[in-house]
């Protein structure tokens, strides 16, 4: 069990998305930095679907009730275990009545915490994952409070041994942390009506610097930048959009859609963020800014399947380390 | 009919049945996201349905963007053999007016017409569902009389609770949970349009056919109490 001392800005379960419901109109939630999401999860010994928790920029307080195993990845927010700081990207055993808290955040805006055996919330359409604003799934259909107690399923005590005495002897355990880069090249297919911008928007898009504004959260990111308009204003015909569309409204301004996106837009999508940069994105904070770069969906897909093969990779990696030692 | 396909993602596939909302693009939508329900090949991850759209979310590591049009259109030379599925008839009550719709006087002066008016002429409309989107069970619902047509709120209310019933522009619609929105809302009907704990969470679906018919508050509140005892 996790006791929540503080909350912090926005600690939410998360899984990787809510599908096959989106056709009626449930949005697909979910973690907005997949990969470090997954990767976690393995270093805690979970299958990769488990849910996690998300931590937003400011993290929580949380006390351990008994002894667990845990991993922490994602965008750096000074991870601490009892006022010690706690390397990410690797497991660790962590005794009854230790406490986590974070600090300032360096690198990143959200981290991803993984308990071994993971958490005890019912799935609600086949998910763990947190649909706010419908308040269904996760921890009671909301993000954390204060006084919270987060209940784990059971690990035997074999099995988390086991886990403790492999991670002691491991001392390499440091899986390589995804780079997340204070100004990102990200890179991005031309969308279903990037034939209908003018040119000079479709030159600026590949070509300006864009600022997240303040006005971004986990449904989508508000960028800044050099206007961006159609050839000429059309009504379109609302249809769906993914995670990473980048659609630019009346005003403009580009806004990319992310993890708690609506199922349709009716806005020109002038591009559509190649699935493995996704994570450049979710971890950028207002303020910070990105670059887009061109690429085709051949070549995204080619990304994804090498991405997919690399944690496929890293899973056996984890694995054998654990077994050298049993 | 020729549908077109285009790229969404490097694992999602539109397919455009037309490039107007009428009967035959809609019917081809609904004919197709049936037959993918029916006929879903293990490679298929997530289909959703707009107005003239299919887009086919795909296992990217499976197949190639091309590979799934070749299986796409393979699947799609059996259109003719499925059948759109039947429009249902639901109904809808709705408590007009009053604190459950605080603009229908707004709707009313806008066309020059009384609250009675507007609710009558509300309540005579024969609508259609065309999709379901934009949140969990809400209907883009068309066939609203333009006499009760009304511009969208200059600044959008912050939350317009959940099952309010509203106007924009040409449009009339149901609001399934509380959400931000720049409507005019004319009043609230006791039903859950979005049920998350059913296999099919939304009330309603696309093709339905749907009319409004006015209760008085005292009904509102046995059906409301009723409903949702039901699923608690």
């Amino acid at each position: 069990m996790l006791n929540i001392r503080k909350s912090g800005l926005q600690t939410a379960v998360q899984d990787l998305g809510r599908t096959g419901f989106q056709r009626y109109g449930v949005i697909a939630s979910g973690v907005m930095d997949p990969f470090a999401h997954r990767i976690a999860n393995l270093l805690a010994g979970n299958a990769e679907t488990s849910p996690t928790l998300e931590i937003a920029l400011s993290g929580p307080v949380i006390e351990f009730e008994a002894d667990h195993f845990i991993a922490i990845c994602g965008g750096d927010l000074s991870p601490s275990l009892d006022g010690e700081p706690l390397a990410m990207w690797r497991g660790h055993f962590v005794q009854k009545g230790s406490v986590l808290s974070f600090g300032e955040p360096k690198r990143g805006a959200r981290s991803y915490l993984a308990v071994a055996g993971s958490f005890d919330v019912p799935p609600v359409m086949d998910s763990y994952s947190t649909y706010l604003r419908a308040g269904i799934g996760g921890f009671q259909g909301r993000a954390l409070k204060n006084g919270d107690s987060l209940k784990t399923l059971p690990i035997s005590p074999a099995r988390l041994n086991a886990l403790k005495n492999q991670n002691a002897q491991t001392p390499d355990w440091l899986i390589p942390p995804a780079r997340y880069h204070e100004q990102p090249i990200v890179r991005m297919m031309p969308g279903r009506q990037y034939a209908l911008f003018n040119e000079t928007s479709r030159l600026r898009i590949f070509e300006e610097t864009f600022t997240v504004s303040a006005n971004s959260d986990r449904m989508g990111y508000r960028l800044e930048g050099p206007e961006l308009a159609l050839e000429k204003q059309e009504e379109l015909i609302s249809e769906a959009v993914a995670f990473g569309s980048v659609q630019v409204p009346a005003d403009g301004n580009p806004i990319v859609l992310l993890a708690d996106r609506q199922t349709t837009g009716g806005y020109p999508k002038i591009g559509q963020v190649a699935s493995v940069d996704l994570p450049l994105i979710s971890q950028l904070k207002p303020g910070e800014s990105l670059k887009f770069r061109h690429i085709s969906a051949d070549d995204a897909q080619q990304l994804y399947i090498e991405q997919e093969q690399q944690i496929r990779q890293l899973k056996i990696a984890i694995q054998m380390k654990r077994e050298e030692w049993t | 009919m020729e549908f077109t396909f285009s790229p969404l993602s490097e694992q999602a596939l539109v397919i455009e049945t037309g490039t107007i909302i009428n009967k035959e693009s809609e019917q081809a939508v609904r004919k197709l996201s049936s037959l993918l329900e029916k006929q879903a090949p293990d490679w298929l991850i997530e289909v959703i349905p707009a107005f003239t759209t299919v887009t086919v979310f795909y296992d990217p590591c499976r197949l190639k963007q091309a590979e799934a049009e070749q299986e796409l259109r393979l699947l799609i030379a059996k259109l003719d053999e499925v059948e759109a599925p039947t429009p249902r008839q639901i109904e809808i009550p709705v408590c007009y007016g009053g604190d459950f719709g605080p603009d229908l006087s707004f709707v009313a002066e806008h066309n020059g017409l009384t609250e009675e008016e507007v609710i009558e002429i509300h309540t005579s409309g024969i609508y259609s569902v065309h999709m379901i989107g934009f949140a969990p069970g809400f209907p883009f619902i068309g066939g609203m009389s333009e006499k009760i047509a009304a511009p969208r709120r200059k600044s959008p209310r912050l939350r317009i609770p959940e099952r309010t019933v509203g106007i924009a522009g040409m449009q009339t619609g149901v609001y399934p949970i509380e959400t931000p929105g720049g409507w005019q809302l004319i009043g609230r009907t006791p039903l859950r349009l979005f049920v998350p704990e059913q296999d099919i969470p939304s009330l309603l679906r696309a093709g339905d056919e749907i009319r409004f018919t006015q209760i008085d508050e005292a009904e509102y509140r046995e059906q409301e109490a009723k409903l949702d005892a039901e699923h608690s």
